[in-house]
Order: C-alpha cells, then structure tokens, then sequence
C-alpha cells in the first residue's frame, strides 16, 4: 500500500513548504515529518512520497536518507536508546553504559530487543558533555546518569506497552 | 585573570528563563533597538569595534564577515545560524538555545538587518529537540509582539526567522556542508571559493554564523561595539568580550561557566570547575574539541616575537590566556572554547581510538585522503588495542594524517588528522610501551 499522510500532518508538510524558497529545501523536514508518521522509519514507499510531493527523483531522495544517521532505513523498535560513546562521555562511563545496556537487552548496538520494544544505538557527542554521561531516548535526553538509573529507563520503557 | 559574566547565562537555571517575558524583564531586545536605528553600514561598523570572533571553532571576525556581502544583488540574501553543534566535548550553544533563546533571535534580527537579509534559517542538528522547541516558542513570542515580521519594531525592514533541523551529520557543522543539507541535498562540503558571500544558500549571497556569535551581539550593541571589546584582556588582538567556557571530563564540577575572553585552562579547571577529583593529576587537555590538539599541563609553547606576547613568554599552555590568536600562536587551536580534561587515569591509546572512530564515522566520504585515511587510521588503533599493533605502524599513523592535512576540500580533515598527530606525538612514549607489551602498560581505561 502506498505511504499517504494524514490531513494534519498535511498541514504541517505544507507549512513546511511555505518557509523555503523552493521545494528541495523542504526535503529533510519532510523526511522527518513522513518517518515519524510511518513507525519510525523511510521505506521505499515513503521515498517515493516525498520524490512526488517535492518534485525530486527519488536517487536524489534516497541520496539524502542513506547520508544522514537519523534516517531508519529498516524498521526499529519502539523505542530507540541512544547512547553517547563519543570521548566526554565515555571518560565518565559512557562505554560502560553501552555494554550493559548490550547485556541488559541481549544485543549487540544497532539491534532491537527481541520484545520489539527496543533499539539500541550508539550515538557520537550530543552536546552535552557537561552532564555525561548521557543516553537519548526517542527525543528525550538522559544526564548525570549511573548504571542504576540506566536500568530504572530502560524498566520504563520494557512496561511501555 | 578571570571576570565571570553573566551577558548570556544570566538567565539560566531560572524557571521560564526561556519566555519573553523573562528576557525582556532581564533587558532584552534593547540592542537590536540601536542597530535598527543605524545605518547597514553603521552596525557592521560596530560589530567590527566589538571584534567577537566566530565562536563556532574558526574565530573569524564576525563584522568582518559581515562586510563580505555584497552591498547590491539582485538576489535575496540569507542569514544562517550553525546550531549544529557537535564538536566532541562542545555543549555550550544547546545551553543558549535551550535556556536563553531570545538572545539568540534578537542576534538573528540584528545579523540579518547588518547583511541585508529578510530572512533567517537557524540549522538545528535534529538531537536537540529541546532546542528546537524553545526557538519556535520564542519566534512564536517576537512575532506576536512585533518584534519579528514585516515591520520589527516598527522598522520598515522585513525580517522573518526558521528553524531548520538536520537528520544526525557532524559534518554539516562545516558551513558550506550545512548550506548544502539546507537545500535539501547530502551534506557533503563544497569547495572555496566561491565562499557563501558571493553563492550560499540558494546559489545566494549568504553569511553563516554560529549560535552564540549572533546570540552575544544584542549585548555587545547596547553596551556599544568599542567598550564591549575592551571588556577582554585580548582586545589588543581584535579578540574581544566575553564568552561561554566549557569543562568537561575529568574534573569534579564539568559545566559551563562565562568570563571575559583572557581566563587562562588552568583558572577554568582549577577554579572554576572545581579541579580534578582528589590525588588525579593532568595527563591532557584539549582546548576546545576534538579537533584540537591535545596537550600536556606543562607544554611551553614557543610565543612568536611580537611584543603583545610578551606577558605570555615562557608559560605554561594552561596559564596563556584562551584566545584565537594566542592559541594559534602556541601552535594549538581554540576551537569551541570547551576545555576536555584527560586525568592520569587516562589510556592515551584509548582515548585517540575513540576519537578516531568518531571521524571515521562522520568523514562525508568525498576526499580519498580523508574517507581512507581515517578508515586506515582507526584499524591501525584497533590493532595496537587489541595488542598486535607494530612501531612501524605507529609511524604510519603519523604518515597517513599528514597526507589528509591540507589535502580535502573541508576543514574536517585537518580536524581529523590533528589529534591523530597530536595524541601520537605527545603520548609517543605511551603508544611504543603499549604496543611493546601488547597493550599491558597502560591503564587500559578511559573513566576514573
């Protein structure tokens, strides 16, 4: 079945639209807005949609969601857990973080628990070195964190029905 | 010498800090009222007197750049801020757009007026939702009170700002590379010339500025460019006001504190951020982000002869004053301000794995020496972590890195092969030990 979206998101496409001199411009914004509408990740069908719409060839939609890391090209889990490798964090635990979040789950990062409730990503510096180290969950940021507070979201999350 | 400000941060860790209502009681949108008063030519007159240089990394004069757009074009020109912050070891700019976002709005209306532009596209990298949430709200805020829109403050000049996120690219931090995601294209940087001035965003003459560049401008109007500048004991080196520092790492209170451009990494580590946790000593800073070089706490670096570095001669790197010019003279760099701290706890093997694997992640790709060498770079580290590395290969590193400097169409190769050189250099000793005893010899550990 063709990707379609709902009327308000619609609006909120063209809105989108209005603030940019020309169609392409509107290319990332709409991504986000069509993956967020589509369990969270850009199929085919939703390249194809956003090619139409904005009057692009798909390559060059396809060119811009393989490019950029926060475009999903196969489905995740519900929930995405990122976690900050990079070097500020992982002085302050960071790594330790990412192999018990690993152990907690049972995968390697960039897999998703086997309930489908989780992705496990590693992210590269989110800006927030003052408060590491530091996890993002979907949109939300976690600081300050220990390994205890780590497993109280991921508790969180697992009820998250 | 540290004279702790509070221009940008005033606001921060108070509830609503972010309204309008909350800026303005505090003083806000009074510089933009002067500069809208002026002449074009008149602001970028005093943004050069202020002499805030880029505080995004590159510490370009930000008047000066001001002054590159063209004075008639028949097409529309742009402003765009860089909110892409991601420079490892940099939070400082989230802090502005998180906690004080007026400030940063009233520097757009200032920066577009000063380059002609009627509208303005602030580049958010998507994590920051937060962020970007606070901006709309304060956009939201300006235009309902006229502030934003066809007539700002009554002034017949149209000004309308955007935010734009990214999709997750470090990359498109580099300014031509942001201009390109913009448009909607890959994020992958564009050769100089022609530089945004003359073909930016939409093959128009654009200025790309950073958050807090554009966000400290309101202060530096109403307090007047001249005496702003001068607020800075490197005015003498067109350096001027004061910023946001940042201190990360191995230190007992990591955050971001504000002063006057002259505060030197030993005030920020030692007094400011509360110095390392008992019985830690220093094996390393770096300045302002991983794309700086790393340094030892007693690194004397050779001043050249001009006099204004004379009060500096002979110091060690943590007690020269943290400036553009006086860092690029120690043959360091300042980058972002945001100091990382590496305790003796630190595997100096280690700690270069983890930053070369951040650019071998973030390398767009384009430019061969730098999408091989990175890629060449971090499987020689993996190598030596593992404990099968060779002093041959050590050698190598130093080779591949500087054939990436000076060799690619961006700046993040040189960004790339600095620590790689740096840590190398400095930790020579560190590496041949670990690589002798099969990676026994270090700590093996990068946490306290």
């Amino acid at each position: 079945m063709a990707f379609a979206l709902s009327a308000e998101a619609e609006q909120k496409l063209n809105d989108i639209l209005s603030r940019y001199p020309n169609k392409m411009a509107a290319c990332i914004p709409v991504l986000h807005l069509c993956q967020e509408a589509n369990d969270n990740w850009v199929s085919d069908d939703v390249i194809e949609f956003v090619a139409q719409r904005l009057e692009l060839g798909s390559a060059h939609v396809k060119g811009v969601v393989t490019f950029y890391t926060l475009f999903n090209q196969k489905r995740p889990g519900k929930h995405q857990l990122w976690v900050c490798h990079t070097l500020s964090c992982a002085l302050r635990g960071g790594e330790d973080i990412l192999h018990h979040c690993e152990k907690r789950l049972g995968v390697h990062a960039g897999g998703t628990s086997k309930d489908g409730k989780i992705t496990l990503r590693t992210a590269e510096c989110l800006a927030a070195c003052g408060t590491a180290p530091v996890i993002q969950v979907d949109k939300k940021y976690y600081e300050n964190l220990s390994i205890a507070e780590v497993d109280r979201i991921i508790d969180t999350l697992v009820k998250d029905g | 010498m540290i004279k702790q400000t509070t221009y940008l941060s005033h606001s921060y860790g108070k509830p609503n800090s972010w309204t309008l209502a909350a800026y303005e009681s505090a003083g806000g949108y009074r510089g933009v009222r002067k500069a809208l008063s002026m002449t074009r030519e008149a602001v970028i007159e005093e943004a050069k007197k202020a002499h805030v240089r880029g505080r995004g990394g590159a510490g370009f004069d930000c008047g000066t750049k001001w002054s590159f757009m063209p004075k008639e074009s028949k097409k529309p020109h742009y402003l765009v801020v860089n909110a892409d912050e991601g420079e490892p070891g940099t939070f400082k700019d989230r802090s502005i757009m998180e906690m004080n976002p007026h400030a940063l709005i009233e520097g757009c209306i200032i920066g577009s007026y000063a380059i002609n532009a009627h509208a303005c596209y602030i580049y958010v990298r998507d994590e920051l939702h937060l962020s970007k949430e606070r901006l709309w709200g304060a956009i939201k805020e300006a235009k309902a009170k006229g502030y934003l829109g066809k007539n700002p403050f009554g002034k017949d000049y149209e000004v309308e700002v955007y935010v734009h996120t990214g999709a997750g690219a470090y990359i498109c931090g580099e300014e031509t590379a942001l201009l390109n995601s913009l448009e909607g294209r890959r994020g992958e940087p564009r050769l100089k010339p022609p530089f945004p001035a003359q073909y930016g965003a939409f093959g128009c003459p654009s200025t790309v500025n950073n958050v807090e560049t554009l966000a400290i401008m309101p202060t530096a109007f109403e307090m007047g460019g001249d005496e702003f500048s001068k607020l800075s004991e490197l005015h003498p080196f067109n350096d001027g006001g004061a910023r946001l520092f940042g201190v990360s790492g191995h230190v007992k209170k990591p955050g971001i504190f504000e002063a006057c451009v002259g505060i030197t990494m030993r005030e920020l580590i030692f007094e400011l951020a509360g110095g390392l946790p008992d019985g830690r000593s220093i094996l390393g800073v770096i300045p302002g982000g991983s794309s700086c070089p790393v340094h030892l706490p007693d690194e004397v670096p050779n001043l050249p002869p001009d006099p204004r570095y004379d009060a500096y001669r002979g110091k060690s790197i943590l007690d020269i004053p943290l400036g553009v010019d006086t860092f690029r003279a120690s043959g360091s760099m300042l980058g972002t301000c945001c100091v990382t701290v590496l305790s003796d706890k630190v595997d100096p093997v280690l700690a270069l794995h983890n930053v070369m694997r951040f650019y071998r992640h973030e390398s767009c790709g384009q430019c061969t020496p730098c999408r091989e060498g990175c890629g060449w770079i971090e499987r020689i580290l993996n190598k030596i972590v593992e404990g099968k590395g060779s002093i041959a290969e050590l050698d190598e590193i130093h080779e591949i890195a500087s054939n990436i400097t000076g060799n690619t169409i961006c700046a993040f190769g040189d960004g790339a092969a600095t620590p790689a050189l740096a840590f190398v250099r400095r930790y020579r000793k560190h590496f041949e030990d670990y690589i002798v005893s099969g990676g026994k010899s270090q700590t093996r550990r990068l946490t306290l």
